[in-house]
């Protein structure tokens, strides 16, 4: 059981998505494990064949717990045997042309026996959707898919498309994995209370001129497709990451009455969700990730928190949160710290206002960086030194 | 542009890229002429989600620039009708 925060103490598993026999492959989505505030998706470590399931559905295991056993490929059982019904050459012969894996057909002959009608219906399904047949989509996800009426090439994420990919994008319908707005208030609660009673806070602000940073989005957004056209957040959490690798102190956990520095920054978003509450995914070693990776990473991580979605690896521990209330208009942000973390970096809205550069007075868009920080391990000057380099490298963009 | 569209397909092409960026949303039930970010608590990814998607189903290019062109329902089939 895969610690999805750091006040997760057990998981509930909720669903598993493999069985003994099937080959996984790391970063595969492989059970679902319900947290106190939403269902996540567990993705696989390692790479190998699944020997045995530990926990059963609806169990619920502490932190740790092994769920499931993978072996080497080459030394697991093999897979029990199918109960294919044999597939005439013909078939065989037409799935062969048409580039049909038959495997992936459901059959509608006798005893479930895959028919020509079938194989044909299946080449036009791939004909109609080019951009998912170029995309890897596991075979279940491709017989869910045509059950649900889910056209393969509107399934949003990236990688192998798998049948969580293809449920979320069927018409939206309540079920087990809808968050609980009760557990995940009683979640937020807890945490910051517990923030601000532990944690002696201190706040700092400054406004960063954003002129060359918009100007650096608006030439990279105008040369490429609009699918990679980024936005003002990524080059702020990118700057941010940044300037925690040069300024440790703010990037780490406060872990048995002292401060631990964390060995690379991964950073936490906070994602409001529409219909309330809040989750916080993670950008892990966002300093190393470069700036068109890291929005992509962005946006599968929004979109997974915002659809019930999110997978393990995205809610690896937090080292520094940030916060970005500017596209609701507010100008600065007073963060409450997640604990253990020991700092939370907040950015406003971009506003145009009077700005003096050079001894000249211009119009310019600028926004309001903030810090909160715990007393216990920084002190001001530290968090000023922080936030002057987040403003140093947002001035430099083509840097980031 | 070699073709353009009628209002009424302009019209479901924006619905429907809306849905896909809010799943619950229910274009018909707002007024066209409402601020769309404010409608359906579109961030900056969303909005961004909703041009790509946009621009994918109309064939249309849609550039930063145009963007203050696609603040309504209204406008949005506005824009893609007279392109």
């Amino acid at each position: 059981m895969p610690s999805l925060g750091a006040d997760m103490t057990e998981g509930t598993l909720l669903e598993w998505l493999v069985k003994p026999g099937d080959t996984v492959h790391k970063g595969d989505v492989v059970a679902v494990v319900d947290t106190s505030k939403s269902a996540i998706d567990v993705e696989c470590f390692d790479s190998g064949v699944v020997t045995d399931l530990l926990v059963h559905e609806g169990s619920t295991v502490a932190v740790g717990t092994p769920l499931a056993v993978i072996g080497a490929a080459d030394t697991a059982p093999p897979p029990p045997e199918p109960q294919h019904v044999p597939v005439s050459p013909i078939v065989r012969k037409l799935a062969h042309e048409t580039g049909v894996d038959i495997a992936s057909v459901r059959g509608t002959g006798r005893r479930g026996a895959v028919t020509k009608k079938d194989i044909e219906h299946a080449a036009s399904a791939r004909r109609a959707t080019p951009a998912a047949s170029r995309r890897r989509v596991t075979p279940h996800a491709r017989r869910l898919a045509e059950d649900l009426g889910v056209d393969l090439d509107s399934v949003a994420g990236d990688g192998v498309i798998n049948a969580a990919d293809v449920r979320a994008a069927a018409e939206p319908q309540p079920d087990r994995r809808a968050v609980s707005p009760a557990g995940m208030r009683e979640t937020i609660a807890a945490a910051m209370s517990r923030s601000k009673r532990e944690i002696p806070h201190y706040y700092l602000a400054t406004t960063i001129d954003m002129g060359p940073c918009l100007d650096w989005l608006h030439e990279h957004n105008r040369a490429v497709p609009v699918e990679e056209r980024l936005v003002p957040a990524v080059l702020l959490l990118k700057a941010t990451a940044l300037a925690a690798t040069k300024i440790p102190e703010i990037n780490g956990h406060w872990t048995d009455g002292g401060f631990v520095p964390a060995p690379s920054v991964d950073l936490g978003v906070a994602v409001s969700l529409r219909g309330g509450g809040l989750l916080v995914p993670v950008l892990t070693d966002a300093a190393h990730t470069d700036v068109p990776t890291l929005m992509r990473r962005l946006r599968d991580a929004v979109s997974h928190a915002r659809t019930g979605r999110l997978r393990s690896s995205e809610l690896a521990p937090a080292s520094l949160t940030v916060t970005n209330l500017g596209d609701l208009g507010v100008e600065v942000v007073h963060g409450v710290i997640h604990p253990p973390q020991v700092a939370l970096v907040g950015f406003g809205a971009v506003m145009h206002r009077p700005w003096a550069v050079d001894g000249l007075l211009g119009i310019r868009p600028v926004i309001t960086a903030s810090l909160a920080a715990d007393h216990r391990v920084t002190d001001g000057a530290v968090g000023a030194r922080f936030l002057s380099i987040v403003g140093q490298l947002l001035n430099h963009p083509h840097d980031l | 542009m070699t073709h353009s569209l009628d209002t009424a397909t302009a019209r479901e092409i924006v619905e429907t890229a809306l849905r896909g960026v809010v799943p619950d949303a229910r274009p018909d039930s707002i007024d066209e002429n409402a601020p769309l970010r404010d409608e359906f608590e579109l961030d900056s990814l969303d909005f961004l989600a909703f041009v790509a998607q946009l621009s994918k189903r109309s064939g249309v290019r849609i550039d930063e620039a145009d963007y203050p062109r696609l603040g309504t329902l209204a406008d949005c089939v506005r824009f893609l009708r007279d392109r």
